[in-house]
């Protein structure tokens, strides 16, 4: 298998903290790979420069066998990958149609929008993300929905662009059982589309139920990897984090 | 509900804001129609009025963008004169007026654009940093000119001083120039992507980053596009007087920046209404003439353009606060 992205040796500190010590990180095309860590162990971080938020400090960021420079959040949307974050990175005072087209929107020439396309499309999508019990129009502010409909909204955008790899950083934090259970169906869905996903959970149940591989983060650095093959149950991946971050 | 009152309920919605502001001017106009009927009905008192009134709408569209990018410039008022200084030094140099003109607006988006760097790569706050731009530039006016005014009465015999304030139809030309102006912002914030990432950056500048869009550029465009509009109105002000003057414009400031918040655009940011924007310029452009109209003292003038804005402030808070 061939890889999407690769992340070597990649280093990141903020004001003298080292969130991040020459770690390095790869994933192949139609996986879903498990990232877990203790609080503070750099996930986010690690997700953040994956997708071009932050600048690494140091370190190679290389897409499909070519090296990158300059990385950011714009040339990671370019190169096929989209993000879920932890906060969701929606404005509440626009609309649905305007967030989930946002930083990527269908244009005329000279910069104009395509206004009944946008909506079109962004009505299709909410029906078919099913968040929504009851009719949303998709022009109101994302501000008036649930907790679970901002976290539609926010997966909304991260398919629309047929991405090669879904970042989903937490995805499941405050959602009810169901809108959790929704999030799983995605990720199956994803997958079996052949495309990648890269999972950052705090309920490593819910890591391993839906991750092929695991990476353990601790304190800014790899410290284990392994495939679901080689463990037995979540419990045991439990035991194999606990193991590798107190040799750490 | 019936698909015809949800329609009509969603129009309110949506345009809750302009509404408000078309209220707020129609209210103050009927006040000043039943306290003075006839000084309102006599039509040189609207055509003084439509005189000025397009050189405050080029200064408060664009501070619409720029408020909704959350973030305030008061240097405007001083890029204003600047501009217009500028074009009249290099009119009286004997340059085409067009050229000057040219070169005038040219100035005010480099000196918006620096503005917006200042801010963004500085990393200062908006309302301090363009405070002390404001009285920097305005000091430099008066410096340099030594504090004397430049008149130049034989712009009023080229071809572009009719075309730009000359009359058509009984109407000042800038008011035409005005409208062409306000229409073309008002597709550029609700239709244009730049308008739309504006919106965004104001909302919530982490997503917007998280997204790709790259946010200092759009503030620092937002601040050019202010620093364009200053220089506009300046220019139209220095035809329609045929005089620079080292003060021109400083009276703007404030009534200016009053528009913009009647006129219903919120200061948090995210949200903004360039409908509203015209709305808050006629309420501002009539407020000074009809206080004086209704036979108040010009000592009044003030006390109620204040209590006006209050007011309408206040009415806005019933569109709703933010939406977090």
């Amino acid at each position: 298998m061939s890889a999407i992205i690769e992340l070597k040796n990649v280093s990141k500190s903020f004001g003298g903290i080292t969130a991040l010590k020459k770690a390095s990180i790869k994933v192949d095309v139609g996986e879903v790979v498990g990232l877990i860590g203790d609080n503070g162990a750099g996930k986010s971080t690690l997700i953040k420069t994956l997708v071009g938020v932050h600048a690494p400090d140091d370190g190679q960021i290389i897409i499909r066998g070519n090296e990158v420079k300059n990385w950011n959040a714009s040339k990671a949307r370019e190169a096929g990958i989209e993000t879920v974050f932890q906060d969701r990175a929606l404005c509440p005072q626009q609309s649905i149609v305007w967030n989930i087209f946002m930083g990527k929107e269908l244009k005329h020439r000279f910069g104009f929008i395509r206004e009944k396309e946008q909506v079109r499309e962004a009505n299709k999508l909410i029906r078919e993300i099913g968040f929504t019990s009851k009719l949303i129009d998709a022009e109101s502010p994302v501000g008036n929905l649930s907790g679970g409909e901002r976290q539609g909204v926010a997966i909304a955008r991260a398919i629309y662009n047929n991405a090669e790899l879904i970042v989903l950083d937490e995805p499941t934090t405050a959602l009810s059982l169901i809108e959790t259970q929704k999030v799983f169906d995605f990720v199956d869905n994803v997958k079996k589309s052949g495309r990648s996903v890269l999972f950052i959970g705090h309920n490593i149940y819910h890591v391993y139920d839906i991750s092929d591989r695991f990476i353990v983060l601790d304190r800014g650095e790899v410290v284990h990897q392994l495939n679901k093959n080689d463990i037995e149950g979540p419990e045991a991946l439990m035991k194999v984090m606990k193991d590798a971050v107190s040799k750490h | 509900m019936s698909k015809k009152e949800n329609t009509f309920k969603n129009l309110i919605g949506k345009n809750g804001r302009a509404l408000g502001s078309l209220g707020y001017f129609i209210i103050l106009m009927l006040v000043f129609l039943i306290g003075a009927p006839e000084v309102m009905m006599r039509p040189n008192l609207h055509q003084s009025v439509f005189v000025m009134l397009p050189v405050i709408m080029f200064m408060v569209i664009p501070l619409v963008f720029l408020v909704t990018a959350g973030e305030i410039d008061l240097s405007f008022a001083s890029t204003f004169g600047l501009s217009a200084y500028i074009f009249a030094l290099l009119l009286k140099a004997g340059l085409d007026p067009l050229l000057c003109i040219l070169i005038g607006i040219l100035s005010g988006a480099v000196v918006g654009i620096l503005m917006g760097c200042l801010v963004v790569y500085g990393r200062l706050s908006s309302l301090v940093a363009s405070l002390g731009a404001l009285f920097f530039i305005r000091g430099f006016l008066f410096v340099a000119s030594d504090s004397k005014s430049i008149s130049f009465m034989e712009i009023s015999d080229h071809w572009i001083y009719d075309v730009l304030v000359g009359k058509l139809f009984g109407v000042p030309m800038q008011v035409y120039w005005a409208a062409l102006f306000t229409i073309f912002s008002y597709y550029l914030y609700r239709k244009h992507v730049f308008g739309i990432h504006i919106h965004h950056v104001g909302d919530n500048p982490d997503s917007a980053a998280q997204m790709g869009i790259n946010v200092n550029w759009v503030r620092i465009s937002a601040f050019m596009y202010v620093g364009l509009g200053a220089a506009l109105a300046g220019i139209f002000s220095c035809l329609i007087n045929f005089t620079w003057w080292p003060t021109q414009g400083f009276g703007y400031l404030l009534l200016a920046l009053a528009a913009v918040f009647i006129g219903g655009t919120p200061t948090w940011g995210g949200v903004g209404t360039i409908v509203g924007a015209v709305f808050g310029v006629g309420v501002i452009a009539y407020m000074e003439v009809g206080v004086v109209a209704m036979g108040m003292s010009g000592v009044w003038r003030q006390f109620f353009n204040g209590l006006i804005i209050i007011l309408a402030i206040l009415g806005h808070r019933f569109h709703g606060g933010r939406v977090r």
